[in-house]
């Protein structure tokens, strides 16, 4: 019979085992390759590298494939809960050196005990992905795993915030756990994600693609649209996670956190009075003007690689903190297209579900043409935009600051899609579209008849530009609440904000809206 | 539609008889992409030519300004190199994927 | 005056706006196989039973010599009627008058009739023709498709919307259609799309004609924005009637019930699976050996074909169906099946449609263009819309249900009610080749003959894990029935699940993959 003396020591040799997860060796093949190990990610996650580990002595119950017996301390992951500069996070933490951080059940249970916590808490939830993937040996109990990680994924999904980061494998089946997820945090050159991985392509299609190229981070980020955000290395996706926590509620019945001191601070900006070019074909940066307006060094930006023609962001007012959607001038003409509209649609659908403010700045000439776009099925992807603004039931104010035009302009959030505020620069070019179709249009008779009928259709062209081209005709109907002085839109946006806080917005009742996916 | 002609598609190493999709016997298989070469992304007519043949350029300098929707943008270097050859000019509206300038 | 001359006064009045734009307009539409849009109406409800709203509305604009125009009934009908008895909010533009182009009191003729469909909680079927905004109204027609939009969305998911495309619907207009959740097309009358050949030739040189680039073939087929295809109007109509009498009025009632009726003889439910493994079969011909009457409506029959979804009752009561199709594809997983899937999924979810799977895939389809194309993040959406649903959910594994294909046809762990499974079933982590080529590598290497030993494994690995059982074993298959049983099992889930109640986290919505 043992000791008490014998029984403390007996949990200290446990704990110490458990601790070197996978051992010595694997953990410096893990720091060799560039990576953290599971423990070394949390202790920079959480506030002074405390945290408070759960389940560690979990064991896998399995014995087929000379699985019996076989020692797999925490079952491959580290889970627990702590704080993120003061606030209580749960995590999820996979443990590459113990047999890959493949996932068999008890290890998809622990994953799963810790969401639960997270939602009945009303906590954010962080996962970082290591892993290789199922555990074969497991059969069908890892897909269950999986299975009941997905669910959870579903269930937490707008009930608390989930952030994912991917700092090594995370193939097959497995990345969907991130896609269903609000923000994905890839490590460059480490993290990758494909549900088909090159080798089955090869066998499958013949087509030879390295594993960076198919689902590294720059590809993910850029072109597949599927990671929000690229870190250099694995501190630098914790880094990136815990920015990201600062403007996210706790859960959706918060408010976001806010810096506010209670003051308004509506500084006139000349700058803004000259950014916008004279001849509107010029682009410019939207950056220069989104930085001109809320608070300095708050701009957050989501998905900065991916659609680029379309930037959004959070942000800070006054401390407040706002979902911004904004066009870019200088990329793809600020046209919208199909990767624009999911990636303003998604983030809108975050920051309505999530109590986040959404200011719109808008300078769109139109949805980007293209038969490749039509039979991407722009209909259905633009759909979505319309769908989450005019769902949104957060404070909406929207900025014009040029051109805005037809469908593109609604989706922008214009006023018919419930807009609170709608403000206009002088600058604005507010139509149902541009002066040449229009006047194709409207003078197709008067052109044809005139001695000439080219110059005949640039002075009509001109007219029309003058007359309609101009945030007048919306403001006259009330489309457009205020045409202000560009220096002035921060005080604009500032009052705006200060008095929608209060907001209450009733929807029919149902169980959810059916958004064209 | 799909064709109702059989034909095998292999899938986790096992060969099923079934049939493919018009969309599916369309698709462009994977050829990476050429970093030497500027391919057009967006649409637009020529405005401007920026550089020369033989010209360096660094990364993020313009290449061309291309205008459409009455916006103008311009189409920035990818890389720091050298101009080996210009294959549009002013007043041309390449193709989507077309070659519009390469490297050496 | 007298009542009898007010009576006739009105009737001259109504005789004007009921003339459209005129005989020779009506004509034009009728030569291309159109017809009128009171017509329609009339074809669509029940007969007698259309009121029509808002006949005398006037629009209000000046400028551009408009004031000098007399459009009947700004150019478009809106009103009330029965289809099957159900009541329905309709609209229908007339192309006749001035091109049904969309100006201020047009919409808000439109916007009034949606609005009462949502208070009044019964669907709403929009009958597109137009040639999109009356420019000459400017902002006013770009404020009436927002407002339309903004109620689309309001309606979303409260009551069902169906559109109609009976003609042009371009630019922005498309995007009405986009929102609701059943789109219907007619060949060579519908024409959709954002932005059209003239734009396209302008901005990228480029030649298509209207048909070839958003005509009802290509809306079917290509790009997944329409849901049903007709040769001519009057199917059309008959079409949406039959989809009207399985879709409930809104969100708190459960769709008309009918008389039971078994399946016909001709379907032979044992027969249906081929011997051999990689052959294929028709995996409608399942749904209609277990339906009442094998009356199975299919939506979204030509476009991602690899998946089978639609309507069909069990024991008179409606249940979404969605179902692998080996036939196509091998059954795949892919970017498209998943968008069709997961729509289907969250619109039964909204209505109160139990929803039937039927499983057999092999996984999902290899590709680097699958990847680049998001596969991970369209996936996502089964199982994000399995998951969220709480409507009772049944499964049938008929024959394949390998790894993440198996989690994502509604497996138990995506909250699945009842999970039966076929003897044809393989549940297992992977196909028995793949699994041999990972598990057994390197006694398959190190063997004399490699080859030989490879089909030894592969032949092991299906005896053990190619059959329903051990997923039976730990529980994750509810029962293995005989496919003759199949319909019992189903209906007897479903009568059990009637008042089925799952609560999901207080929330305004989750956020779906996109």
């Amino acid at each position: 019979m043992s000791t008490v003396q014998q029984k403390l020591q007996e949990l200290k040799e446990k704990n110490a085992h458990v601790n070197l997860g996978g051992g010595r060796d694997k953990i410096d093949a893990q720091h060799k390759a560039g990576k953290m190990t599971a423990h070394e990610r949390l202790h920079l996650l959480y506030d002074q590298g405390f945290y408070d580990e759960l389940f560690r002595f979990i064991q896998h119950g399995s014995t087929s494939f000379g699985m019996a017996g076989k020692d797999l301390p925490a079952d491959g992951v580290v889970t627990g809960l702590g704080a993120i500069r003061g606030r209580l996070v749960y995590t999820s933490s996979q443990d590459f050196t113990v047999m890959g951080g493949s996932v068999g059940w008890m290890h998809a249970r622990k994953i799963c005990e810790i969401m639960d916590m997270a939602l009945k808490a009303g906590a954010p939830y962080i996962a970082i992905n290591d892993s290789g993937g199922a555990r074969i040996q497991e059969g069908v109990d890892s897909l269950r795993g999986y299975g009941r990680i997905f669910y959870y994924n579903t269930l937490l999904s707008g009930v608390v915030p989930q952030i994912s980061i991917v700092a090594g494998p995370c193939a097959g089946g497995a990345a969907y756990s991130p896609a269903l997820m609000d923000f994905v945090i890839m490590v460059k050159g480490i993290g990758k994600m494909f549900i088909a991985g090159p080798e089955v392509i090869k066998e499958a299609t013949g087509e030879v693609i390295s594993a960076e190229e198919l689902g590294g981070a720059v590809v993910q980020a850029s072109h597949s649209g599927n990671v929000h955000f690229i870190a250099r290395d694995d501190a630098d996706a914790i880094e990136i996670a815990q920015t990201l926590l600062s403007y996210l509620p706790a859960n959706n019945t918060e408010d976001p956190p806010s810096l506010s001191t209670g003051e308004l601070l509506m500084i006139e900006d000349e700058e803004l009075n000259r950014l916008v070019p004279d001849d509107p074909r010029d682009p410019y940066n939207m950056f220069e003007i989104l930085q001109r307006i809320f608070d300095p060094g708050t701009i957050f930006e989501v998905q900065s690689h991916y659609a680029k023609n379309m930037i959004v962001c959070f942000a800070r007012l006054n401390g407040r903190v706002v979902g911004v959607v904004a066009n870019q001038p200088a990329e793809k003409f600020g046209a919208i297209d199909i990767d624009a509209s999911d990636k303003a649609s998604r983030f809108v659908r975050f920051c309505n579900a999530f109590n986040i403010p959404l200011i719109s700045v808008v300078d769109v000439p139109g949805f980007l043409p293209g038969v490749e776009q039509e039979f991407g099925g722009i209909i259905r992807h633009g759909a979505k935009m319309l769908f989450s603004f005019s769902a949104a039931t957060v404070p909406k104010i929207s900025v014009v600051i040029r051109k805005a035009y037809g469908g593109a302009y609604l989706a922008m959030c214009a006023k018919s899609l419930g807009a609170d505020r709608v403000a206009a620069w002088p600058t604005a070019e507010i139509a149902v579209m541009g002066a040449e179709g229009a006047v194709s249009v409207l003078f197709k008779t008067d052109i044809q008849n005139a001695p000439d009928p080219k110059l005949k259709r640039r002075e009509l062209i001109e007219k029309y530009r003058e007359e309609f081209s101009t945030p007048y005709m919306a403001a006259a109907r009330g489309l457009v609440d205020a045409v202000i002085e560009p220096k002035n839109t921060r005080a604009y946006l500032s009052v705006a904000l200060e008095s929608l806080r209060s907001k209450r917005d009733l929807r029919p009742q149902k169980k959810h809206g059916l958004i064209p996916l | 539609m799909s064709d109702q002609q059989h034909t095998t598609l292999v899938i986790g190493d096992r060969a099923y008889e079934t049939s493919l999709t018009k969309k599916f016997k369309q698709r462009k298989p994977y050829a990476p992409l050429d970093p030497k070469k500027v391919l057009c992304v967006i649409p637009g007519v020529i405005q401007k030519v920026y550089v020369k043949e033989g010209q360096r350029v660094q990364c993020d300098d313009p290449l061309f300004l291309l205008e459409a929707m009455k916006m103008q943008n311009d189409v920035l270097s990818h890389l720091d190199g050298v101009v080996m050859s210009i294959q549009v000019q002013v007043g041309q509206m390449p193709a989507k994927g077309q070659v519009l300038l390469e490297f050496e | 005056m007298s009542l009898v001359h007010k009576k006739i006064d009105l009737f001259r009045r109504k005789d004007r706006v009921i003339k459209g734009g005129g005989q020779k307009a009506v004509d034009k539409q009728t030569a291309l196989g159109k017809l009128t849009a009171r017509d329609r109406i009339v074809a669509l409800v029940d007969a007698n039973t259309f009121h029509e709203y808002d006949l005398f509305v006037e629009h209000k604009c000046r400028d551009f010599d408009m004031d000098k125009k007399q459009l009947p009934g700004d150019g478009v009908i809106t009103g009330t009627g029965m289809i099957l008895g159900y009541p329905v909010c309709i609209y229908a533009q007339d192309f006749t008058v001035a091109g049904g182009s969309l100006g201020l009191m047009h919409a808000r003729k439109i916007t009034k009739i949606m609005d009462h469909a949502i208070k009044l909680g019964i669907p709403l079927i929009g009958i597109n023709d137009s040639g999109g905004a009356r420019i000459q109204e400017g902002v006013d027609s770009l404020a009436g498709y927002g407002e339309i939009f903004y109620r689309n969305t309001r309606a979303s998911g409260v009551i069902p919307q169906i559109s109609v495309i009976l003609g042009p619907c371009a630019g922005g207009a498309v995007y009405s259609p986009a929102l609701t959740d059943f789109v219907f097309v007619v060949d060579k009358i519908s024409k959709m799309f954002i932005t059209g050949p003239e734009v396209i030739k302008t901005v990228l040189g480029e030649e298509i004609s209207m048909e070839e680039l958003g005509g009802a073939r290509v809306q079917t087929e290509i790009s997944g924005n329409a849901h049903f295809f007709a040769s001519n109007e009057l199917e059309c109509f008959h079409q949406i009637k039959r989809l009207v009498s399985f879709v409930p009025w809104n969100n708190q009632k459960k769709a008309m019930s009918f008389p039971a009726r078994p399946p016909k003889h001709k379907y032979d439910i044992e027969r249906i699976i081929p011997a051999e493994p990689t052959k294929p079969y028709d995996v409608r011909d399942v749904v209609n050996a277990v339906c009442d009457h094998s009356d199975f409506f299919e939506v979204q029959k030509h476009w991602a074909a690899n998946i089978v979804v639609g309507f069909a009752r069990m024991n008179g009561e409606t249940v979404g169906v969605v179902g692998n199709q080996p036939l196509v594809l091998a059954g795949v997983l892919d970017v498209d099946s998943s968008d069709k899937a997961a729509r289907f999924i969250r619109f039964c979810d909204a209505f109160n449609i139990p929803i039937v799977t039927f499983v057999d895939l092999p996984g999902y389809l290899p590709g680097v263009d699958q990847e680049y194309a998001g596969v991970i993040r369209h996936g996502a959406k089964v199982l994000y819309a399995y998951s969220e649903a709480t409507v009772p959910k049944i499964t049938v594994i008929l024959r394949k249900a390998y790894g993440g294909g198996y989690i994502a046809m509604c497996s138990r762990h995506l909250g699945a009610d009842f999970v039966f499974a076929w003897p044809t079933a393989e549940i297992a982590v992977m196909g028995p080749e793949g699994a041999s080529n990972i598990i057994f590598k390197a006694e398959i290497a190190e063997a004399p003959d490699p080859a030989a030993m490879r089909k030894v494994k592969v032949q092991e690995y299906t005896d053990k894990f190619a059959n329903p059982y051990v997923a039976a074993a730990s529980g994750h298959v509810d029962a293995v029935i005989n496919p003759a049983e199949t319909r019992e099992y189903l209906i007897h889930a479903l009568e059990i699940s009637t008042h089925k109640n799952e609560s999901r986290p207080a929330r305004k919505h989750g956020i779906p993959p996109f």
